[in-house]
């Protein structure tokens, strides 16, 4: 089945005997024929996934399992009970509703649907969820690599039973002091580049083989000649030596203190080797949030009409269900009240309609942009292509087309605190196009995002100051309170004297210094 | 696919983590707490426990960056009328235009508060707590006795329901080694042997024999006897059931004013509220006076006026007499709370003394005398009036008797002065040194 479905020139295909349900009321009966109906449809699509499990549960357990971000099972932290208790004020005075669904990247997939959702609905989340998600979790190559859809749950149920062993043993207040700090360096816990695999024997000499080759290749007697290089450039061999054992300079602060601080016991390494494999799972989320929920709320667009199509579901139900896809995708303005940054459903939804449009019905400016692309006819080989193999950055540097920039009514808007006004740096114009895509795109790419920091140096056999430096990006500085506050949580953790400098990249000038001494809490 | 149904699970999976939430504010909680009980009606208490404390106790810090700082770009859409080179002027408090970028952080870290609701025993518990009940060593707290199952060891009889497994086959295992009943091992390995030999080895008819045997020996030896079972005993044991009744004794002659019986009521109030939480059964008996007492319910307790003349001994003989009549003093934890404006004839005193001292307070946990007085306070200049029926009661309390006694003015007042009363043991005697 090909994309015809949507637009009104394929031809009317002959209505099913009988729709999945009628009324807003499900079974599990209902539940099924549902998720098998959608499963037709979503192989139609060309899409693959984990098996599905569909868990029914209700308000209360919507509101437990956004306090435990999204996770069915998790070790137990006060913060989690102040979100829970932050989320339940806003959700009962009515400032928030509760999403329809929850859905966990692990195999079996697992999707929480609530109990209040109607018949209609349900169809909407397990086609969002249980398919859209599902592909994404399981094909997108960020989520290949850093995650273990398999062995998630096991983990989980692990690191919950350590820490409430540790609880009994050293304590509650010992153990949240850790929980504490590693959470505060949480989003300093991840690596961000998949390490390099040690080389194994045969490759090592198969690779020296052809280092020789290739210098007898390109051998020429004149660089005998070249005058030697002066020794001066070397740097201490002492410090560098020093710097490779502890892998030095390390972005990756959790690894760096489980490794090396020198006076953590054994199970206060393994509490932060928990919540940084934690956080680490969570990485890649981030990084494709527009592209996740774009994928996910496009093949629920396409399943629940070829659905309609069928007649398989009533002409009410899909008027529902156009009501909330609609809300769902609503972008306002940026003078509008209730504009809140751009809608990750709402751009990735619009970003992978407009790429149909290019397979399909492609204009001159398509195909000059997109010649790779535009008039192949197959959209969902093109959007397969895209979900494996990209993430929200790379995703909108690619393939983020002119004729949407325009239809978004992009701009671009400078904010330097040297000049008196913001400045309109581009628009949806020729002129904007590709700077203004470019920034876009950046503002997706977490590196861009998150504040540069990493561990630089330390005199293990000096005074084992740790020194931290921010690389402060367009001298961007770090928020003081917290900066301190986080640092003091390093302080603890390292055991001796820790300093953070600011530095700013193009000059090697410190903006800012903070320093935090070790307090006795954990020793 | 799989459907799995949890909404069965058992609730409350996020009460450990709001229990260690609880415990890290729990200071702040108090504090807040105890602000709120000031200001609130006491009647409400507890039934909208929204606090808040300083977010400072709560915060989760993140490096994040400073918006407003460097360099800062935003892609936006929806625009209308901008074309390139356009200046746009800074909106105020700097942030980026529209708030684009991460407000989020920002936007938590700057809320100076936190606000959550408190379940009502959450909000008791923090309230009441450190408060105990005086004296209570001295008496026998479990008066009423019911009749409760507890697990007592095990039995040779009883209904198949209660039958324990484990003990039963334990007990079969021993004997089965003991009597030595053959194995399922020892008939394989017989019957192996057996096939293996050849139809006319003259040993056939010798393993045949013993083949014989063993089943014999297996049949004669039961895998589970009769003599193996076990059962869980329960015994019956008596459960003690606590309970307590609350005596409020007031004046309500004219001289009483409505903020008094307020002031009055609201101690009346807590009182019952902390009772409550000590004993599963707690009863009030109201009894209110002028000239001559009587009991009555809480509505004439507290909404209907008299007229007349002032006579303490009257509530006082009107207490005896219920607890003779009800309450015995073996079955029942008393306590009583008496609020009167301090008027009283002065002729009465010594036989109010005389039944405090004979009859009422040995029959009582804790009696507290609360003087209720105008919401002004003294007037300032005038040195402090002593009643005539503080002054019969602080000499009963000089000489020993377990009487304690405040005066209030102000129902901001209220709640320190029960917390004086029901504190911790050195705190009160501190306070009233």
């Amino acid at each position: 089945m090909t994309a015809g479905l949507m637009s009104k020139t394929s031809k009317p295909i002959a209505k099913a005997a009988e729709p999945l349900f009628t009324g807003n009321d499900w079974d599990f009966d209902t539940i099924r024929r549902i998720h098998d109906a959608c499963e037709v449809e979503a192989a139609a699509l060309g899409l693959s996934w984990y098996p599905n499990q569909i868990e029914i549960i209700t308000t209360e357990q919507m509101l437990d399992a956004y306090a435990s971000i999204g996770m069915p099972l998790f070790y137990k932290h006060w913060s989690f009970g102040k979100h829970f208790a932050q989320q339940e004020a806003s959700y009962r005075r009515g400032h928030m509703g509760l999403a329809y669904e929850i859905v966990i990247n692990s195999d079996p997939c697992i999707s929480y649907v609530m109990e209040e959702n109607s018949a209609t609905m349900q169809t909407l989340v397990i086609a969002h969820a249980a398919f859209g998600h599902n592909h994404f979790f399981k094909n997108n190559y960020l989520f290949r690599q850093w995650t273990d859809a398999e062995g998630i749950l096991d983990y989980l149920d692990f690191a919950k039973a350590y820490i409430s062993r540790c609880e009994e043993r050293y304590g509650h207040t010992a153990v949240e002091q850790v929980l504490d700090a590693a959470h505060a360096l949480m989003s300093q816990g991840v690596h961000r580049y998949p390490r390099k695999k040690r080389p194994d024997l045969a490759s090592e000499q198969r690779r020296e083989r052809e280092r020789q080759e290739h210098g007898e290749q390109i051998f020429n007697d004149l660089w005998r000649t070249l005058p030697a290089k002066a020794d001066a450039a070397k740097g201490d061999p002492a410090l560098d030596r020093r710097r490779a054992l502890l892998e030095l300079p390390q972005e990756n602060i959790l690894y760096f203190l489980e490794k090396v601080a020198p006076r953590l016991r054994p199970w206060q390494r393994e509490i932060l080797r928990i919540v940084r494999l934690v956080a680490q799972y969570f990485y890649p989320q981030r990084q494709t949030k527009v592209m996740n929920e774009g994928c996910a709320t496009y093949c629920h667009y396409r399943i629940m009409n070829a659905l309609s199509e069928k007649g398989l579901i009533g002409d009410a139900a899909y008027l529902e269900f156009l009501t909330s896809h609609t809300n769902v995708i609503r972008q306002p303005n940026f003078d509008d009240r209730s504009f809140s940054g751009h809608n990750p459903y709402a751009l990735g939804f619009a970003m992978m309609q407009d790429i149909q449009r290019i397979v399909e019905n492609p204009t001159e400016e398509d195909r000059a942009w997109f010649p790779d692309i535009a008039g192949t006819g197959d959209a969902m080989a093109v959007l397969r292509n895209c979900w494996e193999n990209y993430r929200d950055e790379s995703f909108i540097a690619q393939f983020l087309s002119p004729k949407l920039m325009r239809d978004m009514r992009l701009f671009h808007v400078v904010d330097d605190p040297d000049e008196p006004d913001l400045r309109v740096e581009a628009i949806h114009d020729e002129r904007g196009y590709r700077k203004m895509r470019r920034s876009f795109a950046r503002q997706y790419d977490v590196a861009w995002l998150d504040p540069d920091i990493e561990v630089v140096d330390v005199d293990l056999e000096g005074d084992r100051r740790l020194i931290v430096h921010h690389k402060a990006l367009n001298r961007i500085t770090l928020q003081k309170d917290d900066a301190r506050r986080v640092l003091q949580h390093l302080a603890d953790l390292w055991g001796y004297d820790a300093v953070l400098k600011e530095v700013d990249p193009t000059t090697g000038a410190v903006l800012v210094e903070h320093t935090a001494s070790a307090r006795p809490i954990f020793f | 696919m799989h459907i799995v149904d949890r909404r069965l699970n058992p609730g409350g999976k996020s009460l450990p983590n709001r229990q260690r939430f609880l415990r890290r504010v729990k200071d702040m909680a108090q504090r807040a707490v105890r602000e709120s009980a000031r200001e609130k009606d006491i009647r409400d208490l507890g039934k909208d426990g929204r606090i808040s404390v300083p977010a400072d106790g709560v915060r989760e810090p993140r490096f994040s960056r400073q918006p407003g700082t460097g360099l800062q770009d935003y892609i936006i859409p929806g625009n209308k009328t901008y074309v390139e080179g356009d200046r746009i002027e800074r909106p105020p408090g700097g942030g980026g235009a529209g708030g684009a970028g991460e407000g989020g952080d920002g936007g938590e870290n700057s809320e100076d508060a936190f606000h959550f609701a408190l379940t009502r025993d959450e909000f008791l518990e923090l309230f009441l707590d450190d408060l105990e009940l005086p004296d209570l060593a001295k008496r026998r707290l479990s008066i009423v006795e019911t009749e409760g199952l507890r697990r007592a060891g095990y039995t040779v009889s009883g209904s198949p329901a209660n039958l324990a497994l484990t003990r039963t086959l334990r007990n079969s295992m021993s004997r089965r080694i003991a009597l030595k009943r053959p194995k399922l091992e020892e008939f394989a390995a017989l019957e192996a042997q057996i096939a293996e030999v050849s139809e006319f080895d003259p040993i056939l008819p010798e393993l045949k024999l013993k083949l014989e045997a063993l089943r014999e020996r297996s049949k004669r030896i039961p895998y589970v006897d009769p003599l193996d079972l076990r059962f869980r005993r329960f015994e019956p044991y008596p459960r003690p059931i606590a309970q307590a009744v609350m005596f409020c004794l007031m004046d309500v002659s004219g001289s009483m004013t409505e903020h008094m019986k307020d002031l009055a009521k609201r101690f009346y109030i807590l009182l019952h509220i902390f009772l409550t939480r000590r004993y599963k059964h707690v009863e009030i008996v109201f009894i209110r006076h002028t000239d001559k007492a009587t009991e009555v319910d809480e509505e004439t307790f507290f909404g209907s006026r008299e007229t007349g003349g002032t006579l303490v001994s009257s509530a006082l003989v009107e207490m005896k007499r219920v607890i003779t009549e009800r309450y015995d003093p073996n079955d029942w934890n008393i306590y009583a709370a008496q609020a009167s404006d301090g008027d009283n004839v002065s002729s009465d005193g010594p036989t109010s003394t005389e039944l405090l001292r004979a009859h009422i307070l040995p029959a009582c946990q804790h009696f507290a005398y609360l003087e209720v007085g105008d919401e002004n306070g003294p007037r300032a200049g005038f040195v402090e009036h002593r009643t005539t029926l503080w002054r019969t009661y602080e000499a009963l309390a000089k000489s020993g008797e377990p009487l304690a006694m405040r005066k209030v003015n102000h129902r901001r007042d209220i709640y320190p002065v029960f917390r004086e009363l029901f504190g911790p043991k050195d705190a009160r005697q501190s306070a009233e040194a």
